[in-house]
């Protein structure tokens, strides 16, 4: 295990691009994430406001 | 058709020549940006005459982009790029005229002024000639490319920063053979030929398509 | 076969159509990408090459060619896109456009990083004006050009419209700039980097990296459909058919 992961003493080179490349698709997930979220969260509002209108 | 082109040529003209400073605040930023360079890098002579070529294509790049901006938006304005829109004549040519004359009062300068730079660096004799003739021939292709991103970026806040990130980019092709020809001028002048064809080739293509592309952005800007 | 087509081009039925796929999109990629990261390491030697072998350090090559490969191509697909939306005018194809467009800067991103950190183990420098490399920074350059532009204009129509006409021409050019920074000397126009052939490639290695480009091909498609549809939503918001579809997914 420990050999897997000293790569042959490049580690810090191999794993940096995996870490990198696990860093940016997480960081994408959230921010799509958070996006529909948002829209979500303005759409249920609007809705809301729609219901308050016809009952009133 | 063509006499919409002189048209529109000779009134782009005849507005600028009524505000002198904005042609010579562009050929001031080429010199002084320039001069910069030796400031900078140290003014050792064998280092400038390597980097002379670069230097000069570098700013007459950025001086051509920051002329841009003023392309249409004067006249997206005061609404006349509007009524422009709405003559039979094809928008193209119309636009060609504009570029045309925007780079007889920002780019034609800068080929003219270009020799006193190239000194600067301690160019002299040939290489200089060839400098004004691949400026002669490159600098219309980056008024043309220019015009596309200009049109693009018409009337948006901050436009002019997003057209140099649109449009350097796309100055690349130029700013390499342009700045090879100089380059290898220095070394032997018969090596100049296919730089030359080359910028020339995109000089026609950019002539060729460019007034269509930019056309097409301003209805997509203007509607 | 053609109303099928633009049957799907209304957001409206795309917007269910892409939330049906995206999971489906998604295991893809984690199962291939799974499988081809296993096989790049343990299925293949440690070292290649005779006299300067390339050591450990080589395994980058899974993630970089990987994303590499899917930053040009998904600016080809940013193209296409916009060239539909064009001609046809639908505005399902801009917002695909831009919905490729972001995944698609942060595989050029990734390749810049993964080259820059294969480059200082094996050639002793992070960065290098290899026209490879030079080229990619330049594909770099176009996708945040594209994604200032759209994200400048606040009419919607405009900028997409504006934004796809730019991807086209970045897309014109983006033959020209790369031959130019691949052949600054037309005299001598020799190739400047090492020339690499498929057939070259252990095949172990090679199933690795297609395996992972798949993995990201796939993995774009499920982030594309996902930001599109956030897109039709934040456009569509007062539609009736973005009601009733909140009121199906029980959106309060």
């Amino acid at each position: 295990m420990m050999e897997f992961l000293a790569q042959g003493g490049f580690a810090f080179y191999v794993w940096s691009c995996y870490g990198m490349a696990v860093l940016l698709i997480a960081a994408e997930f959230i921010a799509l994430r958070k996006r529909r979220r948002t829209i979500l969260a303005r759409l249920g509002r609007l809705n809301r406001m729609r219901d308050a209108e016809e009952q009133a | 058709m063509f006499r919409t082109f002189l048209v529109i040529l000779r009134r782009d003209i005849t507005l600028a020549m009524r505000r002198r400073t904005d042609v010579l605040t562009t050929l001031f930023f080429f010199v002084i940006v320039a001069s910069l360079f030796p400031l900078g890098v140290g003014s050792e002579k064998e280092m400038l005459r390597f980097l002379g070529p670069g230097v000069v294509w570098v700013a007459a790049l950025l001086a051509s982009m920051l002329a841009l901006e003023r392309l249409f938006a004067s006249d997206h304005a005061d609404g006349t790029l509007e009524q422009m829109m709405l003559t039979p004549q094809p928008l193209s040519v119309l636009v060609l005229g504009k570029i045309c004359a925007h780079w007889l009062l920002t780019g034609l300068p800068l080929v003219l002024v270009a020799p006193l730079i190239g000194l600067q660096y301690h160019l002299d004799g040939m290489p200089l000639v060839v400098m004004m003739l691949a400026l002669l021939i490159g600098t219309p292709v980056l008024s043309l490319i220019g015009a596309i991103g200009a049109a693009l970026t018409l009337g948006l806040r901050g436009g002019g920063i997003l057209l140099s990130l649109l449009v350097l980019p796309l100055y690349i092709p130029v700013l390499v053979y342009g700045s090879g020809a100089v380059a290898v001028s220095t070394i032997d002048l018969a090596d100049v030929q296919p730089f030359m064809a080359l910028l020339g080739a995109f000089l026609v293509l950019a002539l060729a398509f460019s007034p269509l592309a930019t056309a097409a952005a301003l209805r997509i800007s203007v509607e | 076969m053609k109303r099928h087509w633009f049957h799907f081009s209304a957001p409206s039925t795309f917007y269910s159509l892409a939330g049906r796929m995206t999971p489906w999109f998604l295991a893809l990629a984690v199962i291939t990408g799974l499988i081809s990261l296993y096989w790049g390491f343990f299925e293949t030697p440690d070292r290649l090459g005779g006299s300067n072998p390339q050591k450990e350090y080589y395994r980058i090559i899974f993630v970089h060619v990987g994303s590499a490969w899917m930053s040009m191509w998904l600016y080809v697909v940013v193209a296409g896109w916009s060239a539909l939306g064009l001609v046809f005018n639908t505005r399902l194809s801009y917002m695909m456009a831009v919905s490729v467009a972001p995944t698609g800067a942060i595989f050029t991103f990734l390749a810049l990083f993964t080259g820059a950190f294969w480059g200082k183990p094996s050639w002793g420098t992070w960065w290098d004006w290899d026209p490879r490399l030079t080229s990619e920074l330049v594909l770099f350059f176009l996708y945040v050009g594209y994604l200032a532009l759209h994200s400048a204009i606040d009419d919607a129509r405009r900028a997409d419209r504006a934004a796809a006409l730019l991807a086209i021409v970045g897309l014109v050019m983006v033959p020209v700039i790369f031959w130019s920074i691949n052949c600054p000397d037309p005299n001598q126009c020799a190739a400047l980097h090492q020339r690499s052939s498929m057939s070259d490639i252990d095949g172990n290695i090679l199933f690795g990296m297609l395996g992972l480009t798949f993995a990201f091909w796939m993995y774009s498609f499920a982030t594309s459909f996902m930001r599109v549809r956030s897109i039709i939503l934040e456009r569509e918001a007062d539609t009736t058919w973005v009601a009733e579809q909140l009121q199906k997914e029980g959106v309060r």
